[in-house]
């Protein structure tokens, strides 16, 4: 459809281009009055304007990048690319590396997506292919609306009712497995509730996001394979998904872009402290839930930079996951035609 | 053999549907359990006081959110103010006459990496640019931290809806003699204005409930002020703030925001479903 409308202007530009009604030239010698140069001045200064402003929102939105880079000048000339794989993150002693925070990230990022995916998927895969088409609005719109609950009300729903329910619940279970991430005291708070905090925000994004795409499956194509006596789940494993496959990993990247900087759902549980723990039952802190917790109150000669050089590196990673994951939602919108 | 691979290939197939509805269940448990809590315990502490007292300061009793919802409402208003025009000029350009060239390409895509990056890095940046040349937190930098939140929503939801409009409408009133921003502004972008409302609609519901972009550009103002040029409370900062802290009635007024938080941004997406769909059918 988008392409189709796209194709659709670009005549329209082109039969502009071939009459010449923006030149004064044609305009004289087609109408041969001045409101033909009138118009044409007009429509050139619309477009100026139209096209200042669309140069405006992109120049203040690759302007981060500049600003956070040199705002993290200070600490990327100090610690060079130790900064990396610096494993300590000490305001008191004014060493800052990025290590405790970037594993923090990964691996609440990690649970995260462990969870939220195959929920996802089942809930995709119920909403294209079970459900009674009655009911298959509603209950999209339903995850649809949950996707647009600001992530501070998960965070904070994760801090007073989800962090006990784990803490005397799952994470008992978990430890009795005696795997050494499960090791330790259960908490409530700590890496691991923050993953699955995570989870809950990301199920409802990446599920509508999973079910548009599997709504671009030619029915054509499920039609033939139930023809040849398919069940639903091979129909599922073996039309639909290798169909939809580039758009499934696309729309698993953009829920990881959304995880990996989500702030607010994991600050409230993460339990912020800098040091490394081989158990996701201990506290610890992301980047984004550093930044979160001190950069109100930091010391601005190497603490802030140190901040902001967390935040290029949060950036960055966003940046490239999100790059690649629109480039496949994308690739396979195009190759479906729609 | 035959019936075995039958039995085997019909039981993969009840396993799997299985699997998949009860993922339906568990993802609308979760969430139908985050909203119980929250409208159950947060809509107790609604009440007069809620809307009229400002925050309390510690240890003393009562209190409201008063100064927190004004000052959210003012940053939000003020952010959509600026948002609004910006973006849709911009969605105009990208619909209208970026079609073929390489500029709107590279501005579309960096519109869609900021649709969802990481909302604390504007705050980082806004930081830089209007906090740390000022000297102190404001109400103005943390509107115009939301405001750059909401200009890429406005953008491409302007920009889908423009690539809607039917080409034939727009060369009826080529043929009419109609210049070029005449069609674009009165024709096209009339044509499809409930769907751009939809868009700025749904871009307050996404910074009405933003906290991390404020924590350090509009910062936190225990008492009520509508001077924007100095810290500002904020909704979703107190939220977090009362949240964190060990007394009783912060917390129950912090039920109470997240509670409101969430029914304002709930109404407004519902809202802006409904008016689409009238808009479509109409």
């Amino acid at each position: 459809m988008t392409n189709a409308a796209m194709a659709e202007r670009t005549t329209i530009d082109a039969a502009f281009d071939r009459t010449a009604y923006t030149t004064p030239q044609a305009a004289r010698a087609n109408v041969g009055d001045s409101r033909g140069r009138r118009f044409a001045a007009q429509d050139r200064a619309f477009v100026a304007i139209t096209r200042f402003f669309a140069a405006l929102v992109l120049v203040a939105l690759t302007g981060i990048l500049v600003a956070l880079v040199v705002e993290a000048w200070p600490a990327l000339r100090t610690f060079g690319a130790g900064f990396l794989v610096g494993t300590t993150w000490s305001p008191a002693d004014d060493v800052y590396g990025a290590v405790v925070a970037g594993y923090g990230t990964i691996a609440t990022s990690a649970i995260a997506l462990a969870i939220a995916v195959p929920v996802s998927f089942g809930i995709a895969v119920f909403l294209t292919e079970m459900c009674p088409a009655k009911l298959a609005r509603p209950l999209g719109i339903a995850v649809e609306l949950l996707a647009g609950i600001p992530s501070i009300i998960y965070g904070f729903w994760g801090l007073f009712v989800l962090a006990p329910v784990l803490q005397t619940q799952v994470q008992p279970l978990l430890a009795a497995s005696g795997l050494p991430i499960f090791a330790g005291p259960p908490l409530g708070i700590g890496v691991f509730t923050a993953g699955v905090v995570l989870a809950l925000m990301v199920v409802p994004f990446v599920a509508s996001v999973m079910r548009d795409v599997f709504q671009t499956v030619p029915p054509v194509l499920k039609e033939s394979a139930y023809g040849l006596g398919c069940t639903t789940w091979e129909v599922v494993r073996h039309v639909v998904l290798p169909y939809t496959r580039i758009g499934v990993v696309g729309g698993v990247m953009l829920g990881l872009g959304r995880a990996l900087g989500e702030t607010m759902a994991v600050t409230f549980v993460i339990g912020n402290a800098n040091r490394l723990s081989p158990s996701l039952f201990a506290p610890g802190n992301s980047i984004a839930s550093t930044l979160a917790n001190e950069f109100a109150e930091a010391d601005p000669v190497l603490h802030i930079p140190s901040l902001f050089a967390l935040g290029l590196l949060l950036f960055v990673i966003t940046f490239v996951v999100l790059g690649v994951a629109k480039w496949l939602v994308q690739r396979s919108a195009a190759r479906a035609g729609v | 053999m035959d019936a075995f691979l039958y039995h085997r290939r019909k039981f993969a197939n009840v396993a799997g549907l299985a699997l998949s509805a009860a993922a339906m269940s568990v993802g609308l448990a979760a969430l139908g359990w985050i909203l119980w809590t929250l409208f159950a315990s947060g809509l107790a502490a609604f009440g007069a006081d809620l809307f009229l007292e400002s925050t309390p300061a510690p240890g003393t009793q009562g209190g409201g959110l008063a100064n927190a919802i004004v000052g959210s409402a003012m940053m939000v208003a003020f952010a959509t103010f600026v948002a609004t025009p910006i973006g849709i000029l911009a969605g105009i350009h990208l619909a209208e006459f970026g079609a073929r060239s390489r500029f709107a390409s590279i501005t579309r895509f960096v519109t869609d990496i900021m649709l969802s990056a990481p909302s604390i890095v504007i705050g980082l940046f806004v930081y830089a640019i209007a906090v740390a040349t000022v000297g102190h937190f404001s109400g103005w930098a943390g509107s115009l931290a939301l405001a750059l939140i909401a200009i890429p929503v406005v953008v491409r939801t302007t920009e889908n809806m423009l690539l809607l409009v039917p080409g034939s409408l727009r060369e009826a009133a080529f043929a009419l003699g109609a210049p070029r921003w005449k069609v674009s502004l009165a024709v096209a972008l009339r044509a499809v204005r409930g769907g751009v409302v939809t868009g700025v609609l749904l871009a307050v519901a996404r910074i009405a409930g933003e906290t991390a972009p404020l924590l350090f550009t509009a910062l936190n103002n225990q008492f009520f002020t509508a001077d924007m040029r100095a810290p500002m409370a904020n909704l979703p900062v107190v939220i977090y703030n009362f949240a964190m802290s060990p007394y009783e009635n912060w917390q129950q007024l912090a039920w109470g925001g997240a509670a409101l938080i969430a029914l304002v941004v709930l109404g407004l997406n519902v809202l802006a479903r409904v008016m689409f769909r009238d808009r479509q059918r109409g």
